[in-house]
């Protein structure tokens, strides 16, 4: 109990410290790519404190829901990115929330992000809610197909029971599965604002989304909020690792030896997600935003595919 | 007891119903009407509630009234006693806001006599256990809230809504009759007892399904039969909308449950395949059909078009999985269905009165000329947000447990052994995952351009808080979306005994499920525990905000919007409700509702504003509703020239008549 209970407090640290990281990692890798020296690694750490000790610079007219909803957000992602399995399976609250639990928190951090970019009452914000709300519309329910996928794969919609089925040899290589891990990716990069659906390091410019909504921030709840952003991606990247790449995931009852190796590999995994993802943004062009509709849908139609192969045969 | 109890409920709220009539126009009479509908509706929720909670015996009754032969049959099983709970909870919350909202009623002598007495058809209609009683009661309500509709019928919108809701109504109940005279054969047995024992055959039971599909549904609002629904709903005094849109179409919800579920017999396989492409389509339809509106209050009535498909998704995987004998899913399907009723209930209530409150701040319901409500109606904006958090389905509160529930009940759906149902019903969770991701899109923009941003008018400007009954109606309700969102397995469980009577097996108790978890089949399988992910919010949420105003920095600037260096631009430049919808119009209207936008740019040099024309077209209207019409207007025309025939003519018409129904009596075997 003691045990679960450090292993648990332990990953929710841990996705807390390690989520700057990967998107600093993200950063350098990209900027090498661009034979450029780029920030250093610990530049999105700095950026948070010193964006904390900044003084909060708030629009005449914002309302109490633009001040909570960056704790909101906060919170109702730290939550999600602290069930999913990290470097051990069996976290001590897993049953508190499945996946389709996990999916609908981070639902509601973007509901409340959303409502924060139109709080002020300006086009910019309007601009990115609307467009947000409009790629979560089929983001979300190739997510859920996603789920579903994975879930009449597992028998269980449970993270932990999912992960502890897919490192079993009872799995092989399934059709479905295929299906999935192509839409989970490409969701994943819609919901995580990167090239090619909107761009992470764009300004002043019609084409970004997320960075739009947030135009008004500044100081904490900007930090909060990129934050947040930054436990999203490492969220989507665990996910990814543990359900398709789930090698070396310590049992619940491993000694602390195990414990480390894997804590070792989940560090790597972490560095192939996002070297992977830094050569895959350099690579491709972003898109137009009516461009995004065409991408979702097809990552719709994959799990909604794949779901249907499970549901005709159990074992495709 | 219970059930004589709540007839006298009913007999108080006819008898209010006629202080209303005596002395409608007064001050005096607001109090007594629906401060009496109030104490009735909560006596007999208690009465209602302690019957489902302590899984009483069913009771019945026969009065002396209605046909002399029949006699008025009434009884109160644990399904009744569940909807009872629901629709005098919703209408004791109702009138407590009406209290306080009642005052600003131009026309309260329109309003005050039909108030309780629709309250007391919804009443009856649960109780009834003959079809003449259900049908007379069923039509007591269609009426009286056609009244109230009507209500406000100097404007020329109520009155064309109140024509097709007349239209509708009528067609539904005809459906009904239709279904119960089948029902009842050739000896006219009326009686639900008597039906129950019949065992109809398969061409029966196939007509009566699809009868009771289109007469609760188009009561319900099923797509197609939603037409009137959206009209209707926003028409009425906004206590009224919130009953018809909370409440009354659960009354449909349960006509369908009883006539289907319960007399029917047990199903065949085939039923869940007629309900559940109707409900898929009905979820998706609704909502975006919602998306594309910008006033408020039919916003509102549309989104409740999409959960009355969300609660026939569930009904129609239950009548699937019972038809084959999978009792534990179909109780799951069940369960999720009804607990959806509840929860939407509570929150698409709490929506009207915050849409009420809106309204009478600001005499608007166009959301193009709202926003910035925040600023003065703190209050009322924060009871929306829960209302628009809880109807998206997003954690920690209710709307988020039914609709999970009806997820776990679709990922059962492999085990079904139809090929036609395995094709199915993924396609039908896909759109109900659609649904709900959209349903989060259309209340960002309702609370968004409502109460955020800037002032769009004057009179959005000028609004105030709204008065103490209504706020705490509204209260009472977002403080029951929240208990229902982290302590579920209550309510589930009260569910235990209504799902039990009608698929025959009920979920797993929850309440005794380790820290108040639930676990629909088995922990391995999937759990949710709606407390800890709250506590879990709010202790990060705190410990955030804690560490980082006592370590870093807490220091507050209040400046001019930056809005990337352009400021000082006035409200008009705000997303507007139209706008906000644009992309999704775009992706999911150019086809559905052949959306087209016009651009009139005038010349340069030219002052005239340039003009963006949007215009969208009713595919269900056009297909379903316009050719009826067009019929009917060509059938009018064409049998105008037996108006004006001379007195020979007509008998020989008459005669021709009686010799040809003689004629078919002949030769008929």
């Amino acid at each position: 109990m003691i045990v679960n209970l450090a292993v648990q407090g332990a990953q929710m640290m841990l996705v807390l410290l390690l989520a700057p990281l990967l998107t600093g990692l993200v950063r350098k890798v990209k900027a090498r790519l661009l034979r450029r020296q780029g920030p250093p690694l610990l530049q999105p750490y700095r950026d948070l404190i010193r964006l904390m000790r900044k003084e909060v610079v708030l629009a005449e007219n914002a309302s109490w829901l633009f001040r909570v909803a960056p704790y909101i957000i906060f919170a109702a992602t730290w939550v999600a990115a602290s069930l999913v399995p990290t470097f051990r399976t069996g976290l001590l609250f897993s049953w508190t929330a499945d996946l389709i639990a996990i999916i609908a928190l981070l639902g509601s951090a973007r509901f409340f992000l959303a409502l924060a970019g139109l709080d002020v009452g300006t086009s910019f914000g309007g601009i990115g809610s609307s467009r947000e709300v409009m790629i979560a519309s089929l983001a979300e329910p190739a997510m859920l197909m996603i789920v579903f996928t994975l879930a009449l794969v597992a028998g269980s919609t449970q993270l932990s029971t999912m992960v502890g089925f897919l490192v079993s040899s009872e799995v092989g290589l399934r059709v479905s599965l295929g299906l999935a891990l192509i839409a989970l990716i490409m969701v994943a990069i819609a919901e995580n604002a990167r090239i090619p659906v909107d761009n992470p390091a764009t300004h002043l410019e019609l084409t970004m989304v997320h960075e739009a909504m947030v135009l008004e921030y500044s100081g904490r709840h900007l930090a909060l909020i990129g934050l947040a952003s930054e436990l999203k991606l490492l969220l989507y990247v665990s996910l990814i690792a543990c359900l398709f790449a789930p090698w070396g995931l310590a049992s619940p009852d491993a000694d602390a030896k195990a414990l480390a190796i894997s804590l070792f590999t989940y560090l790597v995994k972490l560095a192939i997600g996002s070297f992977l993802l830094a050569v895959f943004e350099t690579s491709v062009a972003k898109m137009r935003v009516f461009r995004v509709p065409e991408f979702l849908g097809a990552a719709l139609m994959l799990g909604l595919l794949a779901t249907l192969l499970l549901f005709v045969s159990g074992s495709l | 007891m219970s059930l004589a109890t709540i007839l006298a409920v009913v007999v108080g709220l006819l008898a209010f119903a006629v202080v209303g009539v005596l002395i409608g126009r007064t001050q005096a009479a607001r109090v007594i009407v629906y401060g009496g509908s109030l104490v009735a509706c909560s006596f007999a929720a208690v009465v209602a509630g302690s019957h489902l909670l302590s899984a009483a015996e069913t009771a019945t009754l026969t009065l002396p009234l209605g046909l002399p032969w029949l006699g008025a049959h009434f009884r109160l099983d644990a399904l009744s006693a569940f909807f009872l709970l629901v629709i005098e909870f919703g209408g004791a919350a109702a009138s407590l806001y009406a209290l306080g909202y009642g005052r600003h009623e131009e026309t309260p002598e329109r309003v005050l006599p039909f108030y309780p007495a629709f309250l007391a058809g919804m009443t009856l209609v649960p109780l009834a256990d003959d079809a003449f009683t259900f049908l007379f009661s069923w039509e007591f309500m269609s009426l009286t809230s056609w009244a109230l509709v009507m209500a406000h019928h100097h404007a020329r919108a109520n009155l064309q809504a109140g024509y097709v809701y007349l239209v509708m109504a009528s067609l539904g109940t005809l459906a009904l009759l239709l279904a119960f005279g089948l029902l009842a054969g050739p000896d006219g047995g009326y009686a639900f007892a008597t039906i129950r024992a019949s065992h109809p055959s398969v061409m029966i039971t196939a007509l009566v399904l699809g009868l009771a599909l289109v007469g609760a549904g188009s009561k319900a609002g099923l797509v197609p039969l939603h037409a009137w629904l959206p009209l209707a709903h926003p028409a009425a005094p906004t206590q009224v909308s919130a009953l018809m849109s909370g409440v009354m179409t659960k009354v449909a919800v349960y006509g369908f449950v009883r006539i289907v579920f319960d007399l029917l017999g047990p199903p065949d396989w085939w039923w869940g395949l007629v309900v559940l492409p109707v409900a898929g389509v009905t979820c998706v339809m609704g909502v975006l059909y919602a998306l594309m509106q910008h006033d408020l209050k039919r916003l509102l009535a549309y989104h409740t078009v999409e959960n009355i498909g969300i609660i026939f998704i569930g009904l129609g995987l239950a009548l699937a999985f019972e038809a084959y004998g999978m009792a534990w899913a179909a109780a799951l399907a069940f369960t999720a269905a009804l607990l959806h009723v509840f929860n939407h209930s509570l929150f698409k209530s709490l929506l009207f009165f915050g849409s009420g409150a809106v309204l009478t701040a600001t005499g608007e319901r166009d959301m193009e000329h709202l926003g910035g409500l925040i600023h003065p109606m703190p209050l009322t904006a924060f009871v929306f947000l829960v209302g628009s958090v809880a109807i998206s389905a997003l954690p920690p509160l209710n709307g988020f447990v039914s609709e999970w529930l009806t997820f776990q009940a679709i990922l059962q759906s492999p085990q079904l052994p139809s090929w036609a149902l395995k094709f199915l019903v993924p396609a039908v969770g896909a759109l109900l995952a659609l649904s709900a991701a959209l349903a989060a899109a259309c209340f960002v923009k309702a609370f968004g351009v409502t109460f955020l941003g800037r002032p769009r008018s004057r009179a959005a400007e000028r609004a105030h808080e709204t008065d103490g009954f209504s706020l705490s109606a509204m209260f009472l309700l977002s403080g029951l979306c929240l208990i229902a969102g982290i302590l579920p397995g209550f309510f589930i469980d009260a569910l235990g005994p209504v799902s039990h009577g009608m698929v025959g097996a009920s979920m797993p108790p929850q309440s005794s499920v380790p820290y108040l978890s639930i676990v629909p089949l088995a922990e391995s399988r999937s759990s949710y525990n709606g407390l800890l992910v709250f506590l879990f919010m709010v202790f990060s949420a705190t410990l955030a905000a804690v560490a980082i105003h006592r370590l870093a920095s807490d220091k507050l600037r209040r400046a001019p919007a930056w809005d990337c260096g352009y400021p000082g631009l006035g409200p008009a430049t705000q997303y507007t409700a139209s706008s906000f919808a644009q992309p999704i119009r775009r992706v999911f209207g150019t086809l559905l509702f052949q959306a087209r936008e016009h651009v009139e740019m005038p010349a340069p040099g030219d002052m005239r504003p340039a003009r963006l024309k949007v215009e969208l077209r009713d595919p269900v209207w056009d297909t379903f509703y316009a050719p009826v019409t067009r019929a009917v207007a060509v059938a009018a025309d064409r049998l105008n020239v037996m108006q004006s025939l001379t007195i020979r003519r007509y008998l020989t018409l008459v005669f021709a008549a009686l010799v040809a129904l003689l004629l078919v009596l002949a030769i008929w075997p």
